[in-house]
């Protein structure tokens, strides 16, 4: 729970005052660009950092007075690894127990589960430097699991993962939720957001744009659908067109090569294009997605 | 304290080498420069054969650079290279148990590096009094009088050309001229209240009175007081640059 958090470096602020609430249980999804201020908010969640104004409880504690209890019951994959390069994948995980003061026995159980778990039995007394990024992120996430948290925060989890690796995730974090872990996730993937999260916030410049259900976030910033007409010839003006068709969609997004109708029926949205004699050389219907309602919040251009 | 238990398990990779190191050094130095170099001094050194007079000078100067060695790369490699720090801050533990435990690792290296220097010494039969048992714990503070301030230094750094730094200008002179090898009163005049300002002198002249079995009471409190303060002052300011470093 969060009311007007806030994190400034300096003079500059990366969390602007953001509110937000995440239930027991909850699949929540931080979005936004590069600098939007969500690996802030993640470390603050997380007790790393500390919060510069507003208000924070995680469990029901004060992460000012309770940070190392709180550490103690939450599992964090950071944007970054920190693995040990020199230990085994095993050592990694027994060192990382014994900071939380579990007996080695039940580290050791727990070990040889997660291992299992992200596929890396294998793996267990080889040193880490060599293996593949993503075998070193989910030795990450199985690290973050040795102390049965009860909120698992990840930030970007599956960045630099093979689509294998990202689906073996997907299925290990739906399965954790089955078992009532609390999850705090961001991503760059939207189709990711969608599979994981009950609800989402959308950041941008250190501040909420959006919050809400995937579904939701759909229904309100984007519609049913989308129509896009290509054209391949260079010289169109897109813009040009979208003025002649003014009134067809709720909203039009002119691109260089294509053109964007955002409509509730496709179907009859391209019937009435062709009507207005228009012979693009390519359309396409789509159904509506979290990437359509992220552009819109954040816009195309790119931050760095 | 749980934070001690990582550096027990980067030891493990790297342990047969640093032992054999332990012992090979105390003998391969009191062999070359007790023995051989000692056999050319004719005469006695401050009253004692020089394998006598340098013995407990190396124990304390060795203590020293194991300080020195352990507080530098391997703090620096924690924060930037394996960030190994961050990933402690991610469990239930503190920036000062992640302090005390890297320091308490370092304590304990010196605990076995000094235990073998005076095994060593023993069988060079440079050991003349039952108070030699003392030069272990002296050694440790000795060590610890670098290795706190020093942790502090480099948990400011952004990157490790300070180090050389500490080398060149640091732990080396300090080596050379603070009575370890001859002593300090054959040094020019200005130069004597220097070398008796630095750590490395006060252990030196500790533990060669506990080994020779005639450590003055008065000064070897004096000695004692020295390192401890030093080795206080180094821990708090330790505290301060860990926090500044590690918490943003
Ligand atoms: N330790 C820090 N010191 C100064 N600025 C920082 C620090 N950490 C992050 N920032 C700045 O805060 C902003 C938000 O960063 P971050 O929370 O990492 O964003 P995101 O995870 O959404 O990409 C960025 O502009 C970043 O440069
Ligand atoms: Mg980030």
């Amino acid at each position: 729970m969060a009311r007007g958090l806030t994190k400034r470096f300096g003079d500059f602020v990366a969390v602007d005052g953001i509110d937000f609430e995440i239930g027991r249980g909850e699949s929540y999804g931080l979005l936004g660009p590069n600098g939007a201020g969500k690996t802030s908010t993640m470390r603050m969640i997380a007790c790393m950092s500390p919060v510069s104004d507003g208000t924070l409880r995680v469990l029901g504690m004060d992460p000012a007075h309770d940070g190392s209890k709180i550490r103690g019951r939450i599992g964090i994959v950071p944007q970054e690894d920190t693995l040990d390069l020199e230990l085994t994948v095993l050592d990694n995980l027994m060192v990382y127990g014994r900071y939380f003061d579990l007996p080695r026995r039940v580290i050791r159980e727990r070990a040889e589960q997660l291992l299992d778990f992200t596929q890396l039995s294998e793996r267990a007394h080889d040193k880490v430097d060599p293996l593949s990024g993503g075998m070193k992120r989910r030795l990450t996430i199985a690290r973050s699991l040795i102390s049965d948290p009860e909120i698992l925060i990840l930030d970007e989890p599956t960045t630099g993962l093979d689509p294998q690796a990202r689906h073996l995730l997907w299925d290990r974090l739906y399965r954790l939720k089955q078992q009532g872990v609390t999850q705090i996730i961001t991503t760059h993937y939207m189709d990711e957001a969608e599979q994981l999260c009950d609800r989402l916030a959308v950041m941008d410049g250190g501040r909420f744009a959006a919050e809400g259900a995937p579904s939701e976030l759909i229904a309100r910033y984007s519609t049913r659908e989308v129509l896009e007409l290509r054209f391949r010839d260079p010289d169109t003006d897109t813009a040009d067109v979208a003025m002649r068709l003014e009134g067809l969609a709720e909203r039009f997004e002119a691109l260089p090569d294509r053109l964007l109708l955002y409509t509730d029926d496709g179907e009859s949205t391209l019937a009435e294009v062709h009507r207005l004699g228009l012979s693009p050389d390519s359309t396409l219907i789509r159904r509506s997605t979290l990437e359509d309602v992220f552009l819109r919040l954040t816009g195309r251009s790119l931050v760095d | 304290m749980r934070s001690m238990r990582y550096w027990m398990y980067q030891y493990k990779r790297t342990w047969r080498g640093s032992i054999t190191t332990s012992f090979l050094y105390p003998v391969l130095y009191l062999s070359a420069m007790g023995l051989g170099l000692g056999s050319l001094i004719k005469g006695r050194v401050d009253g004692v054969r020089y394998l006598d007079f340098l013995a407990p000078g190396l124990l304390a100067s060795t203590a020293m650079q194991i300080g020195g060695n352990e507080s530098m790369y391997p703090v620096m490699a924690a924060i930037k290279w394996l960030r190994t720090y961050f990933a402690m801050l991610a469990t239930p533990l503190t920036v000062i148990d992640v302090l005390v435990g890297h320091l308490a690792w370092i304590a304990l290296r010196l605990l076995m590096v000094t235990s073998i220097y005076l095994a060593i010494m023993a069988a060079f039969g440079t050991v003349h009094s039952p108070l030699a048992v003392l030069a272990i714990p002296v050694g440790i503070l000795t060590g610890m009088a670098f290795a706190a301030p020093i942790a502090a230094f480099a948990a400011a750094q952004q990157n490790d050309t300070g180090f050389s730094t500490i080398y060149r200008f640091g732990l080396i002179p300090l080596f050379l001229f603070s009575g370890t090898f001859f002593p300090i009163a054959q040094l020019p005049g200005w130069m004597q209240p220097v070398a008796q300002a630095t750590p490395l002198y006060h252990g030196v002249a500790l533990c060669r009175g506990l080994v020779l079995g005639h450590p003055g009471l008065a000064t070897a409190g004096a000695h004692l007081a020295y390192l401890i303060v030093l080795t206080l002052v180094g821990f708090v300011l330790a505290q301060r640059t860990y926090r500044r470093r590690l918490v943003t």
